[in-house]
């Protein structure tokens, strides 16, 4: 119970030319727990996630990881730590086949280490990694290049790029986003399986039924600030959530 | 009855260039054949050439490397627009070693490639962090900048240059040695850009920020692509000083600049033969056309501009589709 928490965002703020896009926000995250990030379009979601891995330097607070003060660290820095994360917009290597995308990752120091230098045959953990993640095992589309794939493909593709790092903490920046339903249920389970495999995972979404279903804590943002945090049904009541979401009635 | 024409890619299997290839005698000639052109052809044909047409192929070969250079350069996204920095560089450093201290070009060529590659990287690396265009306007402008700085300043013999220089034992050596040079710049590029840590570089240039969330410093992974690039330009320059026992401003010149940029987007760029290629159609090409006098450029320049309209993908991404192709013509029902 009296565990640390693995990560601490403390009073966060950065804005871009006049725009507060992250105001002043703190949080907490205790290991194997799933934390949803909601909020309204341009509520800063995004930016807290480049702030915390490192893409965009904060203009003030902290980031704790692990104890550790990783506050604007190089984002191929906060990877070793073990931070990875996935794009909202994905950003697969177009000219490389699918399977071919996960040997970046794979070469990166943090798995060099953890696997201890040598990796035998990159391209087999990558097809594996791909299986992982919902390619059919051994099919044409994992030799695909990756500017022929599918959204679909696309998407998972990301997922498995981050978890190709190993990491512990994993963000997921709306990964559900552009994804017919019957795609979201079946990367659901893949999300479970990494929980069951102890990852901790911050995820943004815009679909909030699914997210409601598998997160333990919700976090809502609006206008860069921090609004509610919670349990997802005690939040959805709260009524500054209700006015973010539904607009104020007056 | 219409028919059209079917075109179909060979299998994997001798496509691959894995053990699998090696099974049969047709497989191992079909990967060898490509392979074994530009060596068997440099090294066996070119010293049965007339003096003169061996003296345009080390030139050639000399814009080649610069070419191959450029195209390290590119695969890992950078622009360049100065391989003459590095030529002239390269070329300066050899001379200076070689005019005041008396080293044998044996050493002063190694010591060029080496010293010159890490001078230019080190110019360059505070611009590193430009993309595209802004890094270009940076490579070209600095060869520019050193050119007055030597006539300004008369350091290195100023627009006199350094003279009287050692030239090679003999025309046969310095066709060697370039060759050779340009062989293994050529499959030792190919070989690093095929592997693991080639496929870091390519990705760096598809989506540099996706290589960073992947852990990978990237800054680190161009300033090793930059001093490759650049230490093969400056083996280039250090060898052209040599040869023409004369290390002077025109190392700094456009031409060195332009030329390989003309010979990759002709032969076809990021596959460093595409590039290889251009320079041995341009560069002879140029002195085919001096029969012509001034109306030489003209028609340089209108072959550019078809080539580059006709074959925008370059002839050697032409040709090695070609290469792994079956074409036959096969019956459309109507």
């Amino acid at each position: 119970m009296n565990q640390s928490p693995m990560l601490t965002v403390h009073e966060l703020s950065k804005s871009f030319g006049g725009v507060q896009a992250v105001n002043l926000v703190s949080f907490e995250l205790k290991e194997g727990e799933l934390l949803g990030i909601i909020g309204p379009n341009g509520s800063g979601k995004t930016t807290l996630v480049n702030l915390v891995t490192g893409f965009v330097r904060p203009d003030s607070g902290r980031v704790v990881y692990k104890g550790k003060n990783i506050t604007g660290q190089p984002p191929y820095r906060v990877v070793s730590f073990g931070i990875a994360r996935t794009f909202q917009m994905v950003r697969p290597f177009y000219q490389l086949p699918a399977f071919k995308n996960l040997i970046v990752p794979l070469c990166s120091p943090r798995v060099k280490k953890l696997v201890g230098g040598k990796y035998g045959d990159r391209d087999a953990v990558a097809l594996d990694l791909l299986e992982e993640v919902g390619f059919e095992r051994d099919a044409y589309v994992s030799y695909k290049v990756a500017s022929s794939l599918p959204q679909g493909y696309l998407k998972r593709l990301e997922l498995a790029k981050s978890i190709a790092l190993r990491p512990d903490l994993l963000i997921l920046d709306e990964l559900f986003s552009g994804l017919s339903l019957a795609e979201v249920a079946s990367i659901v389970p893949i999300i479970e399986k990494l929980r069951i495999q102890g990852k901790t995972i911050i995820m943004i979404e815009h679909r909030l039924k699914e997210l409601f279903r598998i997160a333990d804590r919700v976090m809502v943002l609006n206008y860069g600030r921090k609004v509610a945090e919670g349990l997802a049904q005690e939040v959805m009541e709260n009524e500054e959530v209700k006015k973010a979401y539904l607009g104020s009635e007056e | 009855m219409k028919k059209r024409k079917e075109r179909i890619d060979r299998g994997i299997k001798a496509r691959s260039e894995d053990i699998f290839a090696l099974s049969s005698y047709r497989e191992m000639l079909y990967l060898l054949l490509p392979r074994a052109i530009p060596v068997v052809g440099l090294l066996l044909f070119t010293p049965l050439l007339s003096s003169y047409w061996q003296e345009v192929l080390i030139s050639t070969a000399v814009y080649a490397l610069l070419a191959i250079s450029w195209d390290m350069l590119i695969s890992a996204g950078l622009v360049s627009l100065g391989q003459s920095l590095f030529y002239g560089i390269g070329s300066y450093i050899a001379g200076a070693l070689n005019h005041y201290w008396g080293w044998s070009p044996l050493f002063t060529i190694p010591a060029a490639t080496v010293a010159g590659g890490l001078v230019c990287t080190a110019m360059l690396l505070p611009v590193l962090r430009l993309r595209g265009i802004y890094f270009a306007m940076v490579t070209l402008v600095l060869p520019l900048m050193l050119l007055r700085l030597v006539e300004a300043t008369r350091i290195l013999g100023g627009t006199e240059g350094l003279t009287g220089l050692d030239p090679f034992p003999s025309q046969l050596t310095a066709l060697y040695v370039i060759q050779v040079a340009l062989l293994a710049g050529l499959f030792g590029f190919r070989r690093i850009i095929g592997s693991d840590y080639g496929l870091i570089i390519r990705a760096i240039n598809d989506n540099d920020r996706a290589v960073l969330s992947a852990g990978l410093n990237i800054h680190w992974y161009k300033t090793q692509v930059l001093f490759l690039g650049a230490s093969v330009g400056a083996f280039a320059g250090a060898f052209g000083t040599h040869l023409d026992m004369f290390a002077g401003m025109p190392g700094f010149a456009l031409d060195y600049s332009i030329m390989p940029v003309a010979s990759a987007v002709v032969g076809g760029m990021g596959t460093f033969a595409g590039p290889m290629l251009g320079a041995f159609i341009l560069v002879p090409l140029s002195e085919i056309l001096r029969a012509l006098g001034t109306l030489r450029i003209v028609f340089y320049g209108l072959f550019l501009v078809v080539f580059v309209v006709a074959l925008p993908e370059g002839l050697f991404h032409y040709a090695q589709r070609k290469y792994h192709q079956f074409e036959r013509w096969v019956e459309v029902e109507k």
